[in-house]
């Protein structure tokens, strides 16, 4: 539907007319989303109008009160027990906008506890994986620091690290570089670029909309809980009809902010 | 300003040092130096008093072990997801915090049996057993609160990291949040630490040989008043050593947490 793939079982995310509401407040109005493995799709548009519940949704931290979830085979939305959601939860990596590492672990703990005490994978194993992470990251060298000695770009390096020390198998990431100083916002950006060169199915949530542009397989507008368009990064910046989606995206990357920073000085 | 408070506790904590191991302490030997007939019987009375406060070691830390366990389980039973388990931990709380240790400490002392039946063997119940489960139940009520209120000062996004990595509730607290609240918790525990050492004494109204229970046969038999007062001294500067030690421990963990 989304791509000119024939293959819907290389989907490896399906969300098919998602209804959902916290109360009275409806916040998704029928979502209808597709992403085959390997891709990279950006979901951009206004404040409050449901991207993270998007997100939510795919990783089960919340249950639509209607409509079809298919994540790697698995069929989200009729998942009732928590134990199956939280099976789910460790297939699928999220990285959220504050980075929320555990203050009392040091870099390395952070990274190790989930894999071996959730996981229940090998000690001497989980280290090493978490070193060649951090290497990849480019934070070797803090290993041993305390989150609260990182800056806000460094912690959410470790953040990521973090969620893929599970191997997930696909990962989702929650404007993950909104909360951090404009110097640091390049730094993380560069390690997002190179796990999706290497192929890791990514979702983002995102207000970096050059970043959007040159990563993305594909962009999805969202606006009142409804997704207004998606298409090729092409389409949606530069010959999209829609007025809001012109304004939207003028009015973002015409500010200071929109700019890629390209990693340099790093 | 900020100096100011930072340093307030630290100098009041070196004078009543001062005054435990150094003032206290002096009184007594120059005292007992002065009149020897004094310092007679209070050589002879001191294994006496030495073996009551064994007793006094012995029940704070039997109460404040039973209490510290009882109280984490409670605390953590009160934040639980299921009414029927935290209605019974909120009673408990809720009765027992606000009940005064020496109400206690008779119930537990006259409720239960002298002795109780298992597998057919009649087993002892000792008195002092009694006052630790008194003061255990006390401390517990606190403590169950202090846990609460650590684990509710942890911010929700920890909560939802640990959800987001696939852990399940108790793998979260385990792991997670429990530890953060160790070093929260600590100060608080150090008071109720200390007011249940301070709270053995009221044991010895139940007739447990502790060591008010010992200086009070004590002055009873020597009949001299200032023996009386002596002797009294002695039992402050021993209560003051029971404490000290709690606040040292409590100090060092501190740091050793603080490295987070
Ligand atoms: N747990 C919740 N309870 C009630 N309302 C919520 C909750 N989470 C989100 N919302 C509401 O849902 C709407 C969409 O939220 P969200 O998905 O966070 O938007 P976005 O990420 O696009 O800013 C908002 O109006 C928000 O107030
Ligand atoms: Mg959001």
């Amino acid at each position: 539907m989304m791509t000119a793939s024939p293959a819907t079982d290389a989907a490896i995310v399906k969300l098919e007319d998602v209804h959902l509401s916290f109360g009275q407040t409806q916040v998704l109005k029928g979502i209808d989303l597709t992403i085959n493995k390997g891709d990279a799709v950006s979901i951009i548009g206004p404040s409050g109008s449901g991207k993270s519940t998007i997100l939510r949704c795919i990783n089960a931290l919340v249950t639509p009160q209607s409509g079809k979830i298919t994540v790697a085979g698995t069929r989200v939305d009729q998942l009732t027990k928590e134990s199956e959601r939280i099976q789910l939860r460790k297939r699928v990596g999220i990285v959220f906008q504050q980075y929320n590492l555990f203050p009392h672990l040091t870099v390395l703990d952070n990274i190790v506890l989930a894999p071996t005490r959730i996981l229940g994978a090998d000690k001497t194993a989980t280290v090493k994986l978490a070193r060649e992470l951090l290497e990849k990251v480019r934070l070797s060298e803090k290993a041993d620091a305390y989150p609260g000695q990182l800056s806000g770009g460094q912690q959410q390096r470790v953040a990521i690290a973090r969620a893929l020390a599970m191997k997930p198998e696909l990962v989702l990431f929650d404007e993950v570089t909104s909360a951090l100083d404009p110097e640091t916002v390049g730094e993380v950006l560069w390690v997002i670029r190179d796990l999706i060169r290497d192929g890791m199915t990514s979702i983002l949530v995102t207000h970096e909309m050059r970043f959007a542009e040159e990563i993305s397989d594909t962009v999805v507008f969202t606006e009142n809980g409804r997704i207004v368009d998606h298409g090729s990064p092409q389409q949606i910046f530069h010959s999209t009809e829609n007025p809001r989606i012109r304004q939207f995206v003028g009015g973002l990357s015409g500010g200071g902010r929109g700019a890629v920073r390209d990693g340099e000085g790093i | 300003m900020s100096m100011a408070v930072t340093q307030t506790p630290k100098k009041s904590s070196r004078v009543l040092r001062y005054i435990g191991f150094v003032a206290m302490p002096l009184l007594v030997v120059v005292w007992s130096l002065i009149d020897l007939s004094l310092g007679k019987e209070l050589v002879e009375w001191i294994p006496y008093l030495a073996s009551g406060f064994s007793m006094n070691i012995l029940i704070t830390i039997c109460a404040v072990t039973l209490g510290t366990t009882a109280g984490v389980v409670l605390g953590l039973m009160q934040l639980a997801p299921f009414w029927f388990v935290r209605l019974p931990a909120q009673i408990y709380v809720q009765i027992f915090r606000n009940a005064p240790a020496l109400v206690l400490i008779f119930a537990t002392t006259y409720i239960f049996p002298f002795e109780i039946v298992m597998f057919g063997n009649y087993l002892p119940f000792p008195d002092w057993v009694k006052a630790v489960i008194g003061l255990a139940i006390l401390s517990s009520a606190y403590i169950a609160e202090i846990t609460r209120g650590a684990v509710l000062s942890i911010p929700t996004t920890q909560w939802e990291a640990t959800k987001g990595l696939g852990f399940s509730r108790l793998q979260a607290l385990r792991f997670v949040i429990l530890p953060q609240c160790v070093r929260r918790s600590l100060p608080p525990w150090m008071n109720v630490a200390s007011s249940m050492a301070m709270g053995t004494s009221l044991a010895s109204l139940v007739g447990v040989h502790e060591l008010m229970h010992a200086a009070t046969d004590a002055s009873t038999a020597v009949r001299r008043l200032d023996f009386t007062i002596i002797a009294y001294v002695v039992v402050m500067a021993a209560f003051f050593t029971l404490c000290y030690p709690i606040a040292r421990l409590t100090r060092r963990l501190e740091q050793r947490f603080n490295a987070g």
